[in-house]
């Protein structure tokens, strides 16, 4: 547990870190609001049209490609821990399962999915 | 009041809080992002329990891609971005769903764990026995495959779905 102390101070630093400014800005900082100051920009620019838009469905497909792999890789990292220990049948066993997944990284790479059209 | 109880505090408190700001929230947008502080607690409560594992599996994977992935579906689908109806024609049913969830949950709770008071120990090379298990005839080895095939699934739907 005493490792997680150091983890555990980070995070705290890492939330005052941000939130200081903002907390101090908001107690000392002079308040005159007008009608410029309140108006929206991005980069100093007006923004064009709704903040809510709809976003491209390739941002979906990717972040389902990510997903798919992320999980790969949480079942075959005890799988590659206990790599040692394992018979030949429990090797070849993890082979088929990152095979299975290599054919789904393969359709979403032969049917397009991964290109930004 | 050790300093475990006042960590453990906080991490309720952060996953209980998330998973209220999720329900109460008005925009589905920041429901997903109260979704995020809930999982992160959720993570602190596996330390707490000396699962390190199970704790970065859950930043990794709930955090990292569970959220995002809701997230961008929220943000691909036009109607639910920026507040919403909190209340549909499904209520009723997603009611009945939740106490069934519910009823659920807390039955196990009662029935498994009501005797427990302390975590048992966990055993240091737990990740080796957790990783042999998972190619272990006797043990989840077809969990394991089937997973993989879901996993497959689940892409070839969701381009079949987005594509065409």
């Amino acid at each position: 547990m005493k490792e997680w102390t150091f983890i555990a101070i980070i995070a705290v630093v890492s939330l005052a870190t941000p939130a200081a400014p903002i907390l101090i800005g908001k107690l000392i900082g002079p308040r005159k609001p007008n009608t410029l100051k309140n108006a929206t920009y991005e980069c100093g620019v007006e923004t064009v049209g709704d903040t809510w838009v709809q976003f491209k469905v390739q941002y979906y497909i990717f972040a389902l490609v990510f997903l798919v792999f992320d999980i790969e890789v949480v079942f075959l990292y005890p799988w590659a821990v206990a790599y040692n220990q394992l018979p030949l049948f429990g090797v070849i066993e993890g082979v088929i399962f990152i095979i299975i997944l290599a054919a789904a990284l393969i359709y979403a790479w032969r049917k397009g999915a991964l290109e930004w059209t | 009041m050790t300093v475990t109880t006042i960590i453990f505090a906080v991490m309720a408190i952060f996953t209980l809080g998330g998973g209220l700001g999720v329900v109460a929230s008005r925009n589905l947008f920041h429901a997903a992002l109260y979704l995020v502080l809930s999982l992160f607690g959720i993570a602190g409560l596996f330390i707490l329990l000396e699962a390190p594992f199970l704790a970065a599996v859950q930043v990794l994977v709930y955090v990292g891609a569970i959220a995002v992935l809701i997230t961008i579906t929220i943000m691909v689908t036009r109607r639910l971005m920026g507040p919403v109806e909190s209340l549909n024609r499904q209520w009723p049913v997603a009611a009945v769903a939740a106490a069934l969830v519910m009823a659920t949950l807390g039955f196990v709770l009662v029935n498994q764990f009501s005797g427990i008071s302390t975590a048992p120990d966990v055993p240091a090379d737990g990740l080796t026995l957790l990783g042999a298990a998972f190619v272990d005839p006797a043990g989840f080895l077809l969990p394991f495959e089937v997973a993989s095939v879901l996993l497959l699934a689940a892409l070839i739907g969701a381009i079949v779905v987005a594509r065409d």
